[in-house]
């Protein structure tokens, strides 16, 4: 088979459908960044996972004497200095904590003094309203519940709270844009598929002269439907690399410079530029692929051979 | 080279037959005139021929091969040893003579140097030397059917297959194509011919097979045309 012959025949076939070789490109480029949008939405989220959680503690607030009147749970009275004795041995037997600090009222307070300064709410608190409490460093911050069903109820404590739970909104709302980009990217694919599927019927509608002739010479099955394949992949490529570059400046906008989250957002860890570039690849060859496939199944329908 | 036995083809969504228990034998450098009415089956005894179509009942054998053993991957490699020939010449009009001519060679995947030689070789053979870069608009209708038949041989194929090949061109360009088919016959390749051109078939004196709503009416040895109904 001759190179030369069959490149000729792509350029002449892509050229007579430009329009809809632009329409797949778009259409394929839109869905492929979508798509690489997700795997580093999901990267990201992993990422600040890892970055949080390390710093996360699980809090075990302990009563005091405000609570003893306002509180169920303290109704028998602050905390005394056994049961924080007894919490705090068997905090550290249990084989999932990590480190435990206690912090004392006064530390809370003093805490809450640098947070809030001399602010007019920061003058209405006293040390006796701060709560003590044991911060828990787990070794996975995913077995939050094993502390809470031990400690929650007991005497003297008032409630166990899972600083993740803040976090796991924010996580959730990004899990949640994730399915939507991905649900937006499959109504793409979709239309890219159909466009793909119309631009084989039209072209090899427009050709059926050259491959019938190919046919009455003894042209096989995979020579005449190779040019309608390789433009298909050819457009899909196209639209591959119009992905990766719609990908790179995305994060180069959103990070870098333009919304320049990097600046704003210091204490959180962002994908860097080899997570990005590591979605290249796969973003193309699927750009490459797809398109390909699309088309000969098309062909089975609409080409005889 | 070619045989039918008791070959019948009843198209989807038909009641009638499109050919009706046809039986023959084309044996190999024969040239076979096929004529009937429109309708009368000849265009779907060439659809068999060519494996455009499978029959219903019957075996259809061609070139030594059962076609309907033979599995759809290998239908171009015998498409390959034949060439066909039609009347509206079907050639590609944003192609010179030539490049018409060499694209069945570039399709099976011949070598360039083959086709340099091949080409102008088998150009001069149906008497177009010379024209080998017009486009096919700028030649008349007999000419073009030349380059049709030029590309059709260029293979070498054993067996022509021929649709009313004058069927758009005027008697004196008809008896040129002839001379053109029947010269190509003494090189050893069989020719089926599908016509309705009585005069053509009373000069050659050839085997004549005719069809008559689909069955098969009349084999003859150096037959003419048709009694005069």
């Amino acid at each position: 088979m001759r190179a030369q012959f069959v490149l000729s025949e792509i350029g002449v076939g892509l050229r007579r459908n430009l329009t809809m070789t632009f329409a797949v490109i778009i259409s394929v480029a839109l869905s492929l960044a979508l798509f690489g949008g997700a795997l580093l939405m999901r990267e990201q989220v992993s990422v600040m996972k890892d970055f949080w959680y390390d710093k996360v503690n699980v809090s075990i607030f302990l009563c005091n004497k405000g609570d003893a009147e306002t509180t169920d749970k303290c109704e028998k009275g602050p905390v005394t200095a056994d049961q924080r004795k007894t919490i705090e041995t068997d905090l550290k037997k249990m084989e999932i904590v990590d480190e435990v600090y206690h912090e004392s009222a006064d530390e809370a307070y003093k805490h809450y003094r640098e947070q809030y300064g001399d602010t007019p709410i920061a003058g209405m608190i006293t040390p006796d309203q701060m709560q003590e409490s044991f911060r828990v460093k787990l070794e996975d911050p995913e077995k939050y519940k094993v502390v809470a069903t031990a400690f929650e109820g007991r005497d003297g404590v008032q409630s166990v709270a899972d600083q993740r739970n803040i976090l796991e909104n924010l996580f959730n709302l990004m899990q949640g844009m994730n399915v939507a980009a991905l649900g937006v990217m499959a109504l793409m694919l979709v239309i890219a598929l159909m466009l793909i599927v119309n631009t084989v019927r039209v072209s090899a509608f427009s050709r059926r002269r050259e491959t019938g002739i190919m046919r009455l010479v003894g042209a096989s099955s995979f020579y005449i439907q190779m040019p309608f394949i390789m433009e298909a992949a050819f457009a899909g490529l196209i639209g591959g690399v119009v992905a990766c570059v719609l990908l790179l400046a995305g994060r180069y906008f959103l990070i870098d410079g333009g919304i320049a989250l990097e600046d704003k957002m210091q204490l959180v860890n962002f994908i860097g530029w080899d997570a990005v570039l590591a979605v290249l690849p796969l973003v193309l060859v699927i750009g490459l692929l797809m398109p390909a496939v699309a088309a000969s199944v098309a062909l089975r329908k609409y080409l005889k051979v | 080279m070619i045989r039918f036995d008791n070959v019948s083809k009843t198209y989807p969504k038909q009641n009638r037959p499109a050919l009706r228990d046809v039986s023959l034998d084309i044996e190999k450098g024969e040239f076979v005139f096929l004529v009937g009415s429109s309708g009368s089956g000849k265009s779907t005894f060439l659809r068999l021929v060519l494996r455009e179509e499978r029959a219903s009942h019957g075996m259809v054998h061609v070139l030594g091969k059962d076609l309907a053993r033979l599995s759809n991957w290998k239908v171009p490699s015998m498409r390959r040893q034949l060439g066909t020939v039609f009347q509206d010449f079907r050639l590609l009009p944003n192609k010179t003579v030539a490049q018409n001519v060499a694209f069945a060679q570039e399709v099976i995947g011949k070598s360039r140097g083959e086709t340099r030689k091949s080409v102008p070789q088998v150009l001069d053979l149906v008497g177009l030397g010379g024209k080998e870069d017009r486009m096919p608009g700028e030649l008349s209708g007999g000419e073009q059917q030349r380059v049709a038949i030029a590309r059709a041989f260029v293979n070498r194929p054993m067996l022509l297959i021929a649709d009313e090949p004058t069927g758009n061109l005027d008697p004196q360009t008809s008896v040129g194509i002839m001379k053109l088919l029947d010269r190509i016959n003494r090189t050893g390749t069989t020719v089926v011919m599908a016509t309705h051109d009585q005069n053509i078939v009373d000069q050659m004196r050839k085997r004549v097979i005719e069809l008559e709503k689909g069955r098969l009416v009349r084999d003859q040895a150096r037959g003419v045309y048709g009694y005069q109904h």
